[in-house]
């Protein structure tokens, strides 16, 4: 491999030569590392959630009465809740509902909204003044108060609290899908398409979306760690899962009176921590590698 | 100017309105039933006192009359009755607004008071470990979840090491200032109240710095760009070729003109530190607009959430009308254009 490499121009100072594989790996880890981390964070969150019952040292609803409120120790790696629940086993089991209801709101909503976006976008005139009101009506509410009150009315439960982020979660990927499809509606190969006499939805989702894909990635791998925030918020306040259930943010909530026992209601929210900030560097990955311009910042 | 206020207004108050009727559509499509979240099991099969409470409330008139008379209300400053309270709804926000906004004003302040002097520093020292560590600092403020933090903060600060004081704005035998505007800092100075005064400025240290997290992170990295932005412009070249010291660089010229996506940022984070407040209110037991909404959303009560709606539409429109305006004072290039 070495003899193969061609030999280098004059190198730019500080940036290694072209061909060097290992001044390459060096330089892409330098720029991409977190991002491979953040990666390689959200790989292994998914696998637990797969695998969380084998994983899992305890059935995260066995309650062991004289085990409760138990400090970590070998045989709980992370304590015992308040009916004597494995905290690990919580957690790890926990990933799915929250894994779950983070990619659900983010996908359709995106999708969603995309969608609305860029037919208003596309198609112009009444059709898109009537879409972006709509979606600029629903931007007016602070997002999570409107949710609680969907969420609420609806009744406790996943299946209606992800209902209820759906809401509220489409308006900014139509506020995205719009922009996008706006710088490319009138470029040359739109209008060659055109004049060849495909359909509107033809030039729509096979020629104009393909290119605006690289922004909607970004936006929604950063809104992926916003999404599980939230949904664990509502959690937290009681609007998300039926009490045996594990999720992050209701076992915060119900560790988070037992300030001395504080393994209870710490570890979710470091596993919430985790797999946010993990989207965030990927997002933050995403975004460099398609817009080198934004890297300087 | 005017003509442009104006139409900004006029934009605003048709916004407004539509939100009004949107939640009135929302409130009477969903399942959920005030009449039953609030009555006892008794009371609600009975269904004479059923249908009193339904007339009370107007909840028997069809959907266009009850929003009339809605809108009818609100001409004479009246949001009406919450079905959960039992008291007018404008009573309720002016009784829970004040601890909100003392909390959110202290967000504010200290997420403006930290994040800006840190972004500029990050900015200016750029890649030195004072930048690495504003940024490591504000991705983890927007990374927590609030509740989460909250709880940390107060078994750490409270619990472990007991040097802060625990939930709620005084301590449970404390007295309240005698009310004035119902912010605890000030009613207390006009009371010439010390001892009150420290007491609630440090039950305002945990929960503010909980709130103010998210937006201290991007506070920070908002200045952090747009001084970055700012400092690589010719008239910084040209600022610095005239023999300017280094801080006169950046304080007169490069971060003047990175106020507008600060007072911009700031601005919508106020106003969401404002609407945002349910976690933090939430586990510290702080009697505010937060808890209120979400009371107001589990039982229901619609003319509750109705009122909440409405403040929230006008706090946002006012905040966004002031940065507007700011602008004209921070570039004087605005109001010629």
């Amino acid at each position: 491999m070495t003899a193969a490499a061609p030999v280098p121009a004059a190198p730019l100072d500080g940036w290694p030569a072209e061909g060097q594989p290992r001044a390459i790996a060096k330089r892409l880890l330098r720029r991409y590392g977190l991002a491979l981390a953040g990666g390689a964070i959200v790989a292994a969150w998914l696998g637990v959630a797969l695998l969380a019952r084998h994983l899992a040292p305890y059935p995260s609803d066995a309650v062991d009465v004289v085990q409760r409120l138990a400090p970590p120790s070998r045989a709980h790696w992370l304590g015992t809740d308040a009916l004597g629940r494995d905290v690990l086993s919580r957690v790890l089991v926990g990933s799915r509902v929250s894994l779950l209801a983070g990619f659900t709101v983010v996908l359709i909503g995106g999708l969603l909204g995309t969608l609305v976006g860029a037919v208003a976008g596309y198609a112009g005139g009444r059709i898109e003044e009537l879409l972006m009101r709509v979606t600029d009506l629903v931007l007016c509410f602070p997002p999570i108060i409107l949710a609680m009150a969907i969420a609420a009315a609806l009744g406790i439960g996943v299946r209606n609290t992800i209902i209820a982020m759906l809401a509220v979660w489409w308006p900014k990927f139509a506020r995205l899908g719009r922009s996008l499809v706006l710088v490319q509606r009138n470029q040359e190969y739109v209008e060659a398409a055109r004049v060849v006499g495909l359909s509107p939805a033809t030039i729509l989702f096979r020629h104009i979306m393909p290119n605006a894909l690289g922004p909607l990635v970004v936006l929604i791998t950063l809104d992926m760690g916003n999404a599980i925030i939230t949904f664990a918020g509502l959690s937290f306040l009681g609007l998300g899962v039926v009490p045996p259930t594990p999720e992050w943010g209701a076992m915060v909530a119900e560790g988070r009176e037992l300030v001395e026992q504080w393994w209870v209601a710490a570890f979710p929210g470091v596993a919430i921590l985790s797999v946010v900030m993990a989207f965030n560097f990927m997002g933050d990955g995403f975004r460099d590698w398609l817009d080198p311009r934004s890297r300087a910042q | 100017m005017v003509l442009y206020l104006v139409r900004r207004v006029g934009s605003a108050v048709l916004m407004t309105a539509l939100a009004t009727v949107m939640v009135f559509l929302i409130a009477n499509q969903v399942p959920g039933d005030p009449v039953l979240a609030q009555l006892g099991d008794l009371a609600a099969s009975d269904p004479a006192f059923v249908a009193e409470f339904r007339a009370l409330h107007h909840l028997d008139r069809p959907l266009p009359e009850r929003y009339w008379i809605f809108l009818e209300g609100l001409v004479h400053g009246d949001l009406g009755m919450s079905i959960a309270t039992q008291r007018p709804v404008l009573d309720d926000i002016v009784q829970y607004a004040p601890a909100t906004v003392e909390l959110a004003t202290a967000a504010f302040v200290l997420s403006l008071a930290i994040g800006i002097p840190l972004g500029v520093l990050a900015a200016v020292r750029r890649d030195s470990w004072i930048d690495h560590v504003a940024r490591a600092l504000s991705l983890v403020g927007v990374s927590s979840p609030t509740f989460w933090l909250a709880f940390v903060v107060l078994a750490v600060f409270y619990g472990g090491l007991q040097i802060a004081p625990g939930p709620g704005r005084l301590d449970p035998s404390a007295l309240a200032p005698p009310t004035v505007t119902g912010l605890f800092v000030i009613d207390s100075v006009v009371a010439r109240d010390w001892e009150t005064l420290g007491a609630a400025l440090a039950h305002l240290v945990l929960p503010s710095l909980v709130l103010a997290a998210a937006t201290l992170g991007l506070i920070t990295r908002t200045t952090r760009a747009a001084v970055l932005d700012s400092l690589g412009q010719d008239y910084v070249r040209t600022a610095r070729a005239k023999g300017l010291t280094e801080w006169a660089v950046v304080i007169r010229h490069a971060l003047r003109n990175a106020w507008i996506p600060i007072v911009t940022l700031g601005g919508l984070a106020y106003a969401n530190l404002l609407t945002g407040a349910v976690m933090t209110e939430t586990v510290f037991s702080w009697p505010g607009l937060g808890r209120y909404t979400f009371r107001s959303a589990v039982a229901v009560d619609f003319p509750a959430i109705l009122g909440i709606t409405l403040l929230v539409a006008v706090v946002y429109v006012a905040i966004n009308l002031i940065i507007d305006l700011s602008y004209a004072l921070l570039d004087p290039r605005v109001l010629r254009s």
